[in-house]
C-alpha cells in the first residue's frame, strides 16, 4: 500500500451523538519522531485507543507497515447515528484487540499511568516479556523453559539497566516518584519489542528540567531501539524540539500538519489554543 | 392445565413477584449507589421474618407491622454504618466480602438465638382471607401484594424524581465524588438508601412469609439472590427494572413448580441471569457505561 | 538467612510432618478427631488455594467452588462406590445400566489398575470440571468483578439443581445423595492416612509453580490493571480462561477428596454456605497468599471444629452458669471473628506476602514490637493504604 510505518485513513469516532475524532487521516514514517497536539479534549488520546485497539473505530482503517490491521464502517444502530465523512469507502470489518496489536509490535504508555502498583519495578517489565514467550503453560510450570526464562530476566535487567532504573529493581512500582513511574512505563512499553512506540502525554507533570531529560531520552531510545516515536504532548517546549512533524487535532478534526515552524506559525491552530475572541 | 389453574398459578406467581419486586429494589438501590451486592439484604428479610414473630407474640397486627419495619429500618442502617462505611476506599472485592460476612453472621445468629427449627409465621387473619373471583380463589394477601408493590413503587418513583433527596439519590448513583464535592453528603444519602431498601425488605417480608407461613435462618439467601438476579434482569440502578424483574421471577418459579419442575425452579432463575448478562447485560432498562482509559 | 539454613529449616519441617503422619498412624484409634480435622484441613487447603489462584492472584472474583467440588464428588463417588454396594446405595430408584456396566468393566481390570482406579477418579473429575469450566468461561469471564461473582453463584447452584434433580435419579440418585464411598486409597504403599496429605501437597505445589511461572506474573499483571496487561500483549480471555480452568480442576479434585473424607455425599453438602466457608479461609489467611490460604484453612477448620467447640456447651464456673454458650455460639463467634478481620486487618493473617524463613526469623523481633510503645511505621499504616 505505502512505504508509512502507520498509517491512518478517515478514521472516526464517534461515541452516540458525539464525534470524538472526525475522519482523521495521516500517517507516520520509519525512524520519525512524530507528534499528535491539541487542546484538551481534541481527540488525542481515542486516536491512540484506536490505534491500538482500546475501541473499534466508528469508520476508517488502520494501516502498520503497509498492511492493514484495523477497518471498520458504521454498523447497526449507528449507520442512523453516523455523522462524519467517508462512510462506504472501507466495506471490510477488521478489528483487533490491544494484545494483538502489541504482538504486532506496536506499545504505548498511558497518560493516567498505569503501571501494575503492587508488582516490583522488575516483575513489571518482565511481565511485558511474557508475550514473546514461546513456553506453554505445562513447560512454564514445570520449569521446562528455563534458558528462555534466564534470557527473558537477562533481557529486563538489560532494560533496566538502560532506563537507569537497575538499582530500583525490587521497588514497589507505586513508591516511585513520579518521573520515574514514567520511565518504568516506557521501560515496560520497550520490552514488549516493539517497532513503533505510542507516548500518551510522557512529559504530563514534570518539570522543565525533567522535560529536558525526557528530550534527550526519547530520541536517545529512538536511535537505540530504532524505533518510530508517536506522541502526544502538551509541553510545547518538547514538542517543538523533538519533533520532526506535528498534527494538530481540534474538536477531532486535523487542522494542521506540517513541521514544528509550519505548524507553530499556522494561524488555525493559533486560534485553536488561544481561542477566536468571537465578540471582537 | 385448564386456563383456571394457570390462572391461579399466574395469580401466585404474581404475588410471589410482587414480595420479589419489593426486596429487588432494596439490592438495585444499593447497587446503584454504592457498587455492591449487598448479600446481606437477603438476610435482612430473614431477620425481618423473625422479628415479625416475636412482634406479634405480644401485640396486635396494627402495632407490630410498624414495630417490624422500624425494627429492620435500624439493622439495616446499622449494617451499613458497621460494616460498609469503614471500607468506602477500599477495594470493591474487599466491601463484597464484607457483605458476605454480614449475610453469614446474621445467618449463624438467627441459627443461635431461634435455632434452625422452622418456627410458625404468625397469622394476620384478615390476610388469610379467602377470596373468588370466578373461578379462581385466594387469600387477600395475594391479591393485595401486587397492589401494594404498585403503590409503594409509585410513592418511591415520586420520591426520587420530586425530592431534594430523591434528586441527591441520582446525583450520586450518576458520580459518587463529584456529587461529594457539590457538597451532597453522601453518608446521608446512603443512610437514606438503606432505609427504605430496608423498609421495603420487611414489607416483602411480611407479604412473602405470611403466605410461606415459616422461618428459617436460611430463609433469606435464596430469596434475596433470586432478587438480586431480578434486578440485574431489570436493569440494575433501575427501580421499575426490578419491579419488572421480581414480577418475571416470580411468575416464572411459580409455572415450573407447577409443571413439576421444582428442583429446576431455583437454577431456571440463574440461568435467566446468565442469558441475561450475555446478551443485554445492562438489563432491561439499564444504562450503559464505559470505562475510560 | 543463609541458603543453607533455609533449606535444612525446610528439610526438618518436612521431617516433622513425616513424624506426625507416622505418629498418627500408629495412634489411630486414640486420635481420631485431630486426624480427621488434619485430612478435612488439608482438603479444604487445595481448595483455598485454588480459589485464591483465581480471586488473589487473578483478580476474578468467582463463587462457584461449590458447584466445581461437587462435580469432582460425584463423579469420584460413582467412579468409587464398589459394585456389590450399588444396589444398596440406589436402593431408591436403582442404577442407571451403562453406569453399572462401566463399574464392571472397572472391576474386572487387572489388580494394579484397580489400586489407582481412586487417584484416577480424582483426575477425571478434575478433568471434567476444568472442560465444564472451559465451556462456561467463554460467556462469563467476560463480565466484570461482581457481575462475574453472581454469575458463578448461579452455574455452582445450576450444578446443584441438576445433580439433585430427579432426572438423574438413576446416575447421582437425586436428593438421596451417594453414600458407601471409599475411603482414601493406599498411596503406593503407604497408609491411605497419608493420601490426602499427599496430594494436597502435590496439588498445592503445582498451583504455587503455575504462580511463579511466566503465566503466574501474567495472572497478576491482569489482577493489577486490565487495560495495561492487555497492552502488554497479555491476552484477558486466554489467560483468565486459564486460570478459571486450573483453579476449577484443583477445586474438583478436593472435592473428589471431600467425598472420601465424608463417605457420603449429597446435593445439599454444596450449597452456597460452602463457597461462603472456603471463602472465609481465604480471606483470613490473605488474598493473594498460597502460605496463607493453607495455613487459615488448618487454623479456620480446627478452630471451628475443635478449639472454638466448648462455645457450644454450657459452661459454668464456680457455680455460676455463663450465658450465652449453647449451641450455635461458636459459628456466631467465628462469623463476628471474620468481620473483625474484614473490617480491621484486612490483609488477613499473611497479607499477599508468602512464608519464608526469613519472616519466621523476624517473627520474634515483631512480637517484641507489638508489645513496646511505638509500632513500626509499616504496621501502624495497617491495610493497605489508599
Amino acid at each position: 500500500m505505502s512505504g508509512h510505518v502507520l498509517e491512518l485513513q478517515n478514521l472516526t469516532m464517534q461515541f452516540g451523538g458525539v464525534v470524538a475524532v472526525d475522519d482523521l487521516s495521516m500517517y507516520v514514517d520509519k525512524g520519525e519522531i512524530v507528534a499528535l497536539i491539541g487542546p484538551n479534549g481534541a481527540g488525542k488520546t481515542t486516536a491512540f485507543n484506536m490505534i491500538t485497539g482500546v475501541y473499534a473505530p466508528t469508520n476508517g482503517a488502520i494501516f502498520f507497515n503497509g498492511e492493514q490491521i484495523i477497518s471498520n464502517h458504521p454498523q447497526g444502530n449507528m449507520k442512523k447515528l453516523y455523522q462524519g465523512g467517508s462512510a462506504g469507502k472501507f466495506p471490510n470489518v477488521m478489528v483487533k484487540l490491544p494484545d494483538v496489536i502489541t504482538k504486532l509490535g506496536i506499545a504505548r504508555t498511558f497518560q493516567n499511568i498505569r503501571l501494575f502498583k503492587d508488582l516490583t519495578v522488575f516483575e513489571n517489565v518482565l511481565i511485558a516479556k511474557h508475550m514473546r514467550s514461546k513456553a506453554g503453560v505445562f513447560a512454564a510450570t514445570f520449569r521446562l523453559n528455563a534458558k528462555e526464562e534466564r534470557a527473558m530476566r537477562a533481557e529486563t535487567m538489560r532494560l533496566l539497566e538502560i532506563l537507569e532504573l537497575a538499582d530500583l529493581r525490587d521497588e514497589t512500582a507505586s513508591n516511585l516518584p513520579y518521573g520515574k513511574q514514567r520511565r518504568l512505563e516506557i521501560a515496560r512499553a520497550l520490552a514488549t519489542e516493539p517497532s513503533l512506540l505510542l507516548l500518551d502525554e510522557p512529559a504530563a507533570g514534570m518539570n522543565p528540567q525533567e522535560t529536558a531529560e525526557l528530550t534527550a531520552f526519547i530520541k536517545q531510545i529512538r536511535d537505540d531501539f530504532k524505533l518510530t516515536v508517536f506522541m502526544i504532548e502538551h509541553h510545547m517546549d518538547l514538542v517543538m524540539e523533538i519533533s520532526d512533524r506535528i498534527y494538530v487535532l481540534d474538536f477531532g478534526k486535523l487542522i494542521a500538519a506540517g513541521t514544528p515552524d509550519e505548524v507553530q506559525n499556522n494561524q488555525r491552530v493559533i486560534d485553536a489554543y488561544l481561542g477566536v475572541a468571537d465578540d471582537a | 392445565m385448564s386456563l383456571t389453574t394457570i390462572l391461579q398459578h399466574c395469580l401466585t406467581g404474581i404475588s410471589l413477584g410482587g414480595a420479589y419486586a419489593l426486596i429487588a429494589i432494596g439490592y438495585t438501590m444499593v447497587y446503584g449507589i454504592l457498587r455492591l451486592i449487598n448479600f446481606a439484604h437477603g438476610d435482612i428479610f430473614m431477620m425481618a421474618g423473625y422479628f415479625m414473630i416475636f412482634a406479634m407474640a405480644s401485640f396486635p397486627w396494627q402495632v407490630a407491622i410498624p414495630l417490624v419495619i422500624v425494627g429492620t429500618i435500624v439493622m439495616g442502617v446499622v449494617i451499613e454504618r458497621v460494616a460498609y462505611k469503614p471500607l468506602r476506599t477500599a477495594p470493591r472485592m474487599s466491601i463484597m466480602i464484607s457483605a458476605i460476612g454480614v449475610s453469614y453472621l446474621l445467618q449463624n445468629l438467627a441459627t443461635y438465638l431461634f435455632t434452625a427449627i422452622p418456627r410458625g409465621y404468625p397469622e394476620i387473619p384478615f390476610l388469610k382471607k379467602i377470596f373468588h373471583i370466578g373461578a379462581l380463589s385466594a387469600s387477600l394477601v395475594t391479591f393485595l401484594t401486587p397492589v401494594l408493590t404498585i403503590l409503594l413503587v409509585i410513592f418511591l418513583m415520586l420520591l426520587i424524581k420530586k425530592t431534594k433527596v430523591g434528586m441527591a439519590m441520582r446525583a450520586v448513583s450518576k458520580d459518587f465524588e463529584t456529587s461529594q464535592l457539590m457538597g451532597i453528603k453522601i453518608n446521608n444519602i446512603i443512610s437514606a438508601t438503606f432505609v427504605i431498601g430496608s423498609a421495603l425488605a420487611a414489607v416483602g417480608s411480611i407479604l412473602y412469609f405470611t403466605d410461606r407461613m415459616s422461618v428459617t435462618p436460611f430463609s433469606g439467601t435464596l430469596p434475596g439472590l433470586k432478587c438480586f438476579v431480578a434486578a440485574v434482569f431489570g436493569g440494575i440502578g433501575s427501580i421499575p427494572g426490578a419491579v419488572v424483574g421480581g414480577f418475571v421471577i416470580g411468575i416464572a418459579e411459580t409455572l415450573l413448580v407447577a409443571m413439576g419442575y421444582s428442583t429446576f425452579s431455583d437454577a431456571f432463575t440463574f440461568l435467566l441471569l446468565i442469558v441475561m448478562l450475555l446478551f443485554r447485560p445492562t438489563g432491561l432498562f439499564g444504562e450503559k457505561s464505559t470505562d475510560k482509559v | 538467612m543463609k541458603k543453607g539454613t533455609k533449606r535444612i529449616c525446610s528439610l526438618v519441617l518436612l521431617v516433622l510432618i513425616a513424624l506426625l503422619l507416622f505418629w498418627l498412624e500408629a495412634n489411630k484409634s486414640g486420635q481420631g478427631m485431630l486426624i480427621s480435622i488434619l485430612q478435612k484441613s488439608a482438603i479444604l487447603a487445595i481448595v483455598a488455594v485454588s480459589m485464591n489462584l483465581l480471586n488473589g492472584f487473578t483478580g476474578l472474583f468467582s463463587l462457584g467452588q461449590a458447584g466445581f467440588m461437587s462435580i469432582g464428588a460425584y463423579i469420584t463417588a460413582i467412579l468409587t462406590i464398589p459394585v456389590v454396594n450399588l444396589d444398596g446405595v440406589y436402593y431408591m430408584n436403582g442404577v442407571a445400566p451403562w453406569v453399572r456396566a462401566l463399574k464392571e468393566g472397572m472391576e474386572a481390570g487387572p489388580s494394579w489398575l484397580q489400586s489407582v482406579y481412586p487417584f484416577l477418579a480424582l483426575i477425571v473429575g478434575g478433568l471434567v470440571a476444568a472442560g465444564f469450566a472451559a465451556l462456561i468461561g467463554i460467556p462469563v469471564l467476560r463480565l466484570k468483578s461482581d457481575y462475574l461473582a453472581i454469575a458463578t453463584l448461579g452455574f455452582s447452584e445450576i450444578i446443584r439443581a441438576i445433580f439433585s434433580s430427579p432426572q438423574m435419579d438413576t446416575i447421582t440418585n437425586g436428593s438421596y445423595g451417594l453414600n458407601k464411598v471409599p475411603t482414601f486409597p493406599k498411596f503406593f504403599g503407604l497408609p491411605s492416612l497419608f493420601t490426602p496429605f499427599i496430594i494436597a501437597g502435590v496439588t498445592i505445589a503445582l498451583m504455587v509453580l503455575l504462580i511463579n511461572s511466566s503465566y503466574g506474573r501474567a495472572f497478576k499483571a491482569i489482577r493489577e490493571d486490565e487495560v495495561a496487561a492487555e497492552a502488554m500483549g497479555i491476552s484477558l480471555f486466554r489467560h483468565k480462561e486459564l486460570s478459571f480452568v486450573v483453579s476449577s480442576f484443583f477445586t474438583a479434585i478436593s472435592g473428589g477428596l471431600l467425598a472420601m473424607f465424608m463417605r457420603s455425599i449429597e446435593a445439599k453438602t454444596f450449597s452456597i454456605a460452602l463457597t461462603y466457608d472456603i471463602l472465609l479461609i481465604v480471606v483470613i489467611g490473605g488474598i493473594g497468599s498460597v502460605s496463607g490460604s493453607v495455613l487459615s484453612a488448618f487454623l479456620v477448620t480446627a478452630s471451628k471444629e475443635w478449639w472454638l467447640r466448648f462455645f457450644d456447651q454450657p459452661l459454668t464456673i464456680g457455680g455460676w452458669q455463663v450465658p450465652l454458650f449453647r449451641t450455635g455460639f461458636r459459628m456466631v463467634i467465628f462469623s463476628i471473628l471474620l468481620m473483625a478481620v474484614v473490617l480491621f486487618y484486612r490483609r488477613g493473617i499473611m497479607g499477599n506476602s508468602e512464608f519464608s524463613w526469613d519472616g519466621v526469623a523476624r517473627l520474634p523481633g515483631r512480637i517484641k514490637g507489638w508489645f513496646s510503645r511505638k509500632r513500626p511505621a509499616h504496621e501502624a499504616a495497617g491495610g493497605d493504604g489508599i
